[in-house]
């Protein structure tokens, strides 16, 4: 099952690695893909390891508060929709820096910027690969989670590496069809189990009881609020960091250079947001599912936090449909890894590469390309060391928490300000997105979650701080500079923003 | 300097400043204007009301209304309904948008592919 996936997808990796040349099928896949392939694409880079494996074994654990990353996953497309989409495909080319760089001095801008998408890349992909070992090594006995690790590093380079975005969409779409018909599946095995009676399945949710760290039993109503959360601006500030990241997301951005145009892209947006809403919901099935049918200690002692859905799939439809499931969740990483891998290496390769070091001049055709293959390899190795470092224990849905607060801190910011602000420059941009980039990773260096109880700064999401800090920095550098961009150039950019006049337009067979 | 390149089908310089100044372009920015910046503000309250709502109001939001199912699961899902009427209104609103923008672009003699 497991290998029939992987088998599958190296196929989709070949053809489409005979079929794609030139760097706009590489990086934008020809800007071919329809809305509802993109849409699927979308939602495919979005449910990822965090909400599969992350969110069901965090409501397993704790219950609601579980549910308040679901929320935040999906309501965080409407800044998307809203906001980000259409004006950021219509003024771009490959990478969010097309944007930000339109109006502004290129290089500073797009160095910053690179930098940016790299760590928040790198940041999201530390997550996938904890869960992929996680997974590997429960599924696969005598498999240890560092060889894991690095197996599923290497096979998402591959696909890359070889096949660029358009294998990279194909393996998003398939990957989200499987996570939406397990997940539809595990959801109707854990009602039937409470007789389709949805009364009776919540009841049961009230008294769970599990071990505290202590040793003691306790009962717990997992539909209250507050059981992972004690301090109500924890919540907050991960409602900022969802809410605010998601239109910071380098891998979710990059995807609406592949649609022709920006009616398209918006209309992925809302593809996406129907797949994505669905799947949230059924996030409570089987999280609370896992809650009350095998409790949290069970959980604990099977794999942990992390493989709440799969082990729940084992105790209801057997080994078959556990290693389904775990299939489903392999895919979901191995495509989000690809997502991840490709905006990271297309960022360095256009934006720091060509851009920046050789003047927005290709010295040899194919060179873009050939870098950006280069940079996935050495972004995926980054990201296996630091995966194996960690370890296997902590929750990946955390993890990905961090990495919407640095994307909403860092480059949120910007992007807004280049978009809304004539006055804005080249110095509010960089300083914007050093700043928040360093204050939300300082913050989270300083924060529970690395220093215990002795934490200096009290919260476990630095968004709540880290957001304003993002957003101070771009004005206040913008203010501190004397330049006063071309009146010329956001004339321009409004018209194009608007009207899609003179966009990227697909290419051309 | 300026890196995203002009696509070969728009051969003479566009003249920006001619479009930006015209009365249908302000229109339409205006009318974006209307929907995006009340519904964004509309979101972020609804959205946000949840954590306060569960951090500083736990009474309330444990309150049951539906057998064992309390207030804030269901503040919960609506979170969901609200996003999704929030994608179909601003559906509606931009096919209207794309609209203007083809009448607009006509007016000066470009075709958009939409």
């Amino acid at each position: 099952m497991f290998l029939a996936f992987v088998a599958a997808t190296l196929v989709i990796t070949y053809f489409s690695a005979r079929k794609s040349s030139g760097a706009s099928a590489y990086f934008a896949a020809g800007r071919r893909i329809t809305g509802w392939q993109n849409g699927l694409a979308v939602a495919g880079d979005y449910m990822s390891a965090a909400s599969f494996l992350g969110i069901a074994g965090m409501i397993a654990m704790n219950g609601y508060d579980g549910f308040m990353y679901s929320v935040g996953f999906l309501v965080a497309y409407l800044t998307v929709l809203y906001i980000v989409a259409e004006p950021l495909r219509n003024s771009g080319k490959y990478t969010m820096a097309d944007m930000l760089a339109y109006r502004l001095s290129p290089k500073p801008v797009r160095a910053a910027a690179s930098l940016s998408t790299l760590t928040v890349s790198v940041f999201y992909m530390i997550a996938q690969m904890v869960g992929a070992g996680v997974l590997v090594r429960q599924l696969i006995p005598g498999v240890s989670y560092e060889v894991a690790v690095v197996g599923v590093g290497l096979l998402m380079v591959v696909y890359v590496v070889f096949g660029g975005m358009l294998a990279t969409t194909w393996v998003q779409i398939i990957k989200a069809i499987l996570l939406m018909s397990g997940s539809i599946f595990l959801s109707v095995l854990v009602l039937r189990e409470y007789h389709f009676d949805l009364g009776e399945f919540f009841t049961r949710l009230t008294a769970i009881e599990s071990t505290a760290p202590d040793g003691t039993k306790v009962v717990r109503n997992f539909l209250t609020p507050g059981l992972i959360f004690k301090n109500p601006w924890d919540q907050i500030s991960l409602g900022m960091a969802l809410l605010f990241g998601t239109a910071g997301l380098p891998h979710i951005l990059i995807r609406f250079y592949t649609v022709p145009d920006a009616k398209t892209a918006r209309s992925s947006v809302v593809w996406a947001m129907a797949i994505i809403g669905l799947f949230y919901i059924m996030t409570t099935f089987f999280g609370f599912g896992a809650a009350s049918l095998m409790g949290p200690d069970y959980v604990q002692a099977n794999g942990g936090t992390n493989m709440a859905a799969p082990e729940l799939a084992r105790k209801l439809g057997g080994e078959v449909f556990f290693a389904f499931i775990s299939a489903v969740a392999f895919a979901t990483i191995l495509a989000v890894v690809a997502g991840l891998t490709i905006s990271a290496s297309t960022s360095f390769a256009h934006d720091f590469f060509t851009n920046v070091i050789h003047h927005g001049k290709e010295h040899q055709p194919g060179q873009e390309v050939l870098v950006a293959r280069i940079a996935a390899f050495v972004v995926g190795a980054l990201a296996i060391v630091i995966a194996i470092i960690l370890g296997p224990g902590v929750n990946v849905a955390f993890l990905v928490g961090l990495a919407f607060a640095v994307a909403a801190s860092a480059n949120l910011p910007v992007m807004l300000f280049s978009i809304f602000w004539k006055r804005f420059n080249t110095n509010g941009a960089v300083v914007g997105l050093l700043v928040g980039l360093t204050s939300s990773i300082l913050l989270i260096l300083i924060s529970p979650d690395f220093m215990g109880e002795n934490a200096i700064f009290p919260l476990k999401n630095p968004a709540l701080l880290s957001i304003p800090i993002g957003f101070l920095a771009a004005i206040i550098g913008t203010l501190l500079s004397k330049e006063v961009p071309s009146e010329d150039k956001f004339v321009e950019f409004q018209v194009r923003a608007n009207t899609g006049l003179g966009s990227e337009k697909a290419t051309e067979h | 300097m300026n890196d995203p390149q002009p696509s070969a089908a728009d051969k003479p310089p566009i003249d920006w400043h001619r479009i930006q100044r015209d009365p249908d372009f302000s229109a339409l920015v205006r009318s974006k204007a209307r929907l995006v910046i009340p519904a964004t503000v509309f979101f972020i309250v609804y959205y946000f009301a949840l954590p306060i709502g569960v951090g500083w109001f736990p009474e309330f939001m444990e309150k049951k209304i539906w057998g064992d199912m309390n207030i804030a699961y269901f503040f919960a899902l609506s979170q969901f309904l609200m996003a999704w009427v929030l994608a179909a209104i601003y559906v509606v609103a931009a096919s209207g948008w794309d609209r203007s923008e083809r009448t607009l672009l006509a007016k000066f003699g470009y075709t958009s592919k939409h």
